[in-house]
């Protein structure tokens, strides 16, 4: 027999101790410059939005119908770019939702594995388009599209930008979706299926209900991508704050607001300057309030297996 | 009394002398199988499967994992056909219908052919719109019939005592034994002429296994039951006749009692008796 000391080597192994140390230090150093950007960035927002709000009314803000920031008598109310941003996912929720969840129950329960297994990756594909693209898509195709049949469609109008943000977040939702519906276990289906159900009323009275919690994250967090959604309405949507509820016409949201004011058209220190962070300040309770809607359903929901 | 093989006037002769006479014990034929084949693509898994189970009476098949008693209960139903790469050839007859033939809906059949799976597998509803479930896809909504269904139900699975106060709560929060016999409840809420049980027992504590026993013996009167079990000493305890499973033939099909007091087959005495399985 070879003796290779194998216990006398462990015992005279030396760690470092210096790494046990400092690995977590430095680990922890990371996470926390994460949080205190995320913290930074509020604390400018509340300190600059207050701000806003000593120059101009907070009443006027929620109240006005008018926002007209460059004007020489300008008006601060807020409505026209939520109104701006809610009929966008609006539109974009009724293009993605249905076919989204659609989409996705075919791939998670009707498709073969090779069908699934083609058209999953060409719905990511699709997630990882720039979202400018999107806009010049929006803009070039879809609303000259459009006015062919819809003549009094404006170049700049809700309807166009709206279905083309509905088909950006599609790809999210469908496959968040399919993901919720796949996590579903056989057993259940078996269970429908061995009471005579057919495969429709399986899945829209078990599988569907089942994976109910999923599915609404997925809405949830689709829409909230819809709300902070940049790109494709600063270029086809057009930048005029718009109070009424016609489609037709431009508009501008309040992430629309944002870009033009810091694309060059405010000076620091004016008005125009300090909205911005009460726009982004409203913006930001809107995503956040989605995102908190997404975690209670996930939770309200949640069905364990 | 059917047999596969020729030893069946023996055994005739055996009851004979039990003082039965086998022509008259004989209830009549639920389920008969005519050279059944079945293959998960090129794997031969059933081979020439003929076999018959009567009304009435509780029918178990037994045999080691992967012997095909499994695949076998799932072609009772069609069940087995959500693996998309099977193929059968022959016949089983579900009371003189061919329930291979294309014109068979197989809603029909699940309808009439109920099953009961090895993992209760409840959804993630209501304890009463489990058990309504069935009644409700086919079609019956009036609030009343459903009503008295579930109770009904509930009352043939030895299990309305212990769920009537909370019938509103989710089926998720019984133990497995309850949800189990939620899940046989929720399977005689259509009324099925036969229950299949799948293993029913087998991710069941021993309390819960002889409360699901004792019920198949209620259930018997009523319904007829085919059971896969692994578990020879509960095909022993509840079971009319055994048909013993090996390597996707079947070796021997008699009265519980023959099967294991007096096998034919020295893979059967063999199994039974524990030498390997």
């Amino acid at each position: 027999m070879v003796d290779l000391n194998i216990r006398e080597r462990i015992a005279n192994n030396q760690r470092s101790k210096l790494v046990e140390k400092t690995v977590p230090i430095v680990l922890f150093s990371i996470t926390i410059i994460s949080v205190l950007t995320t913290i930074g960035i509020l604390y400018t927002l509340i300190v600059e939005t207050v701000h806003f709000f000593g120059r101009v009314s907070i009443v006027e803000f929620l109240t006005s119908t008018k926002w007209n920031a460059f004007s020489s008598t300008p008006s601060w109310g807020i409505f026209p770019l939520i109104l701006g941003t809610l009929k966008i996912v609006v539109i974009g929720a009724i293009v993605a939702v249905p076919t989204g969840i659609g989409a996705a129950i075919y791939l998670s329960e009707y498709a073969s594995d090779r069908t699934r297994r083609i058209i999953k990756p060409i719905l990511e594909v699709l997630a990882g388009i720039p979202t400018v693209v999107y806009g010049a898509f929006a803009i070039t195709f879809v609303t000259p599209f459009l006015q062919s049949f819809i003549p009094p469609l404006n170049h700049f109008n809700a309807l166009s930008p709206g279905i083309v943000v509905g088909i950006m977040i599609l790809p999210m939702i469908a496959s968040l979706t399919e993901d919720a519906l796949s996590s579903v276990p056989n057993s259940m289906r078996e269970g429908s299926l061995g009471m005579g159900a057919t495969k429709f009323e399986t899945v829209s009275k078990v599988v569907l209900p089942a994976a109910i919690s999923g599915v609404g994250a997925a809405v949830v967090l689709g829409l909230s991508r819809a709300i902070g959604e940049t790109m494709i309405v600063s270029i086809a949507a057009g930048s005029t704050p718009n109070s009424s509820f016609n489609i037709l016409e431009s508009l501008q949201t309040m992430t629309g607001f944002i870009v033009q004011v810091t694309s060059g058209d405010a000076a620091f220190g004016t008005d125009v300057y300090y909205s911005l962070y009460a726009v982004g300040m409203t913006l930001f309770i809107f995503t956040l309030a989605m995102n908190m809607i997404s975690q209670w359903i996930t939770k309200r929901f949640r069905e364990e297996y | 009394m059917i047999m596969t093989k020729e030893k069946t006037s023996a055994i005739h002769i055996d009851n004979k002398n039990l003082n039965h006479s086998p022509m008259e014990m004989q209830n009549k034929e639920i389920f008969t199988s005519k050279n059944f084949n079945l293959w998960y693509g090129d794997n031969h898994a059933l081979k020439n499967i003929n076999l018959s189970f009567h009304e009435n009476e509780i029918s178990a098949i037994i045999g080691p994992s992967g012997c095909g008693k499994s695949t076998y209960i799932k072609s009772l139903n069609r069940m087995v056909e959500l693996v998309p790469i099977v193929r059968t050839e022959g016949e089983i007859l579900y009371r003189d219908t061919n329930i291979l033939d294309k014109n068979m809906t197989v809603e029909e059949l699940r309808t009439k052919v109920g099953m009961v799976f090895q993992k209760p597998n409840p959804f993630p509803k209501s304890i009463y719109d489990n058990v309504a479930y069935g009644p409700r896809i086919h079609g019956i909504k009036d609030k009343k019939t459903l009503d008295q269904v579930v109770e009904k139900s509930l009352r043939q699975a030895a299990i309305w005592d212990e769920v009537k106060d909370r019938l509103n709560d989710n089926a998720y929060g019984l133990s497995g034994g309850q949800q189990q016999r939620i899940c046989i409840a929720r399977t005689l809420a259509v009324e099925p002429d036969i229950v299949l049980m799948d293993e029913p027992t087998s991710a069941l504590d021993p309390i819960s296994t002889i409360k699901i026993e004792d019920l198949m013996q209620e259930l018997k009167k009523e319904y007829s039951i085919i059971i896969v079990t692994h578990n020879m000493q509960q095909a022993a305890r509840v079971s009319d006749k055994t048909a013993f499973f090996y390597q996707g033939n079947v070796i021997e099909y008699n009265d519980t009692n023959i099967i294991f007091e007096n096998p034919h087959d020295k893979r059967t005495e063999d199994y039974v008796t524990g030498r390997f399985g």
